[in-house]
């Protein structure tokens, strides 16, 4: 019984953090809100399509960065793209290190683009991993509530 | 037939009447970006509409028949498909996409016999004064800004879903 409302006070907790560090904003919030009975992994799965297809688009963006002579607007496409899909989903860090990156873009300077690069890459891995401890444990407490219920979902 | 409502805004009660009548709007949702498009079907299922989204503005205009203007004179009319798409209730399209954009897509709807009184919503991450007034001169019945809130979706079928 004990154990339940320790985990449950943890998941709480990371969540917390998560919004206070600033790698979650209040849209994610709004992606939670979304989540019902119709489809109860609603979160999860857009989270994952969000894992995946910045993925993508950091690949591409590698790609893209690689050529000898680069096409700007392509770049700026991706980032585009990524800063987008980080907004929808509340990774605040991600979005706000996209919007840097397209201003380097617009001044086409190669060693910004690089920069911010890199910069995109790091806040992506680390909003990742939040990202995936959150979910972990959260079924940590949904599953040691489901076999000593405290409280109804 | 009851329908549960998680919404409990002062457009709840619009929102109810349509669901005991049993109506469910049809909208397409354009948008090149996956997330978004899986985001904004879900907030149009969870205010009971049908949904059906395209990741560009070609899809989008062969869904919608307007594709080939030939096909719109031929027996294609008469059949199911076209039945279906003839129920378009709304378009909500983003702006900025690759190939065609939102603008274009919402110009070629807007300027064509079929699908000229089908509301089409344009939304944007990006608020650009200049890019909204285009918009709502092509006849854009809104232009919403990215990302999308439930009450917001409220508020369109609200508007015009009714």
């Amino acid at each position: 019984m004990e154990d339940v409302i320790h985990l449950q006070t943890q998941f709480l907790r990371y969540k917390v953090s998560l919004f206070k560090e600033g790698y979650l904003n209040d849209q994610f919030k709004e992606i939670e809100n979304l989540e019902d009975e119709s489809n109860p992994k609603f979160v999860e799965e857009v989270v994952t399509i969000f894992f995946e297809d910045s993925h993508r688009l950091i690949n591409e963006l590698a790609k893209a960065l690689e050529q000898k002579c680069i096409d700007f607007k392509k770049v700026d496409a991706y980032v585009h793209q990524l800063k987008g899909s980080s907004s929808s989903i509340g990774a605040n860090k991600v979005q706000m290190a996209c919007i840097a990156f397209r201003n380097y873009c617009h001044d086409m300077n190669i060693q910004g683009c690089l920069k911010c690069l890199q910069h995109v890459k790091e806040e992506f891995a680390l909003v990742k991993n939040k990202l995936e401890t959150l979910f972990k444990v959260e079924k940590e407490f949904l599953e040691a509530n489901a076999s000593n219920p405290i409280c109804n979902k | 037939m009851e329908t549960s409502s998680s919404s409990s805004s002062s457009s709840s009660s619009c929102m109810k009447w349509s669901c005991e009548n049993g109506y469910q709007p049809h909208v397409l949702a354009v948008d090149d970006n996956l997330v978004d498009r899986k985001l904004v079907e879900k907030l149009l299922k969870n205010s009971s509409c049908k949904v059906t989204t395209a990741e560009n503005g070609v899809s989008a205009l062969e869904f919608l028949g307007l594709l080939d203007e030939h096909n719109q004179h031929t027996n294609f009319e008469r059949s199911n498909e076209w039945q279906q798409r003839s129920k378009v209730n709304m378009i909500i399209t983003d702006y900025c996409m690759p190939g065609m954009s939102g603008y274009e897509l919402l110009k070629k709807i807007k300027r064509s016999s079929k699908m000229k009184e089908v509301p089409v919503v344009v939304v944007s991450s990006e608020n650009v004064p200049t890019r909204i007034n285009k918009c709502l001169e092509e006849g854009a019945e809104m232009f919403m800004l990215k990302p999308l809130k439930q009450s917001d979706v409220v508020k369109l079928k609200c508007q015009f879903m009714n």
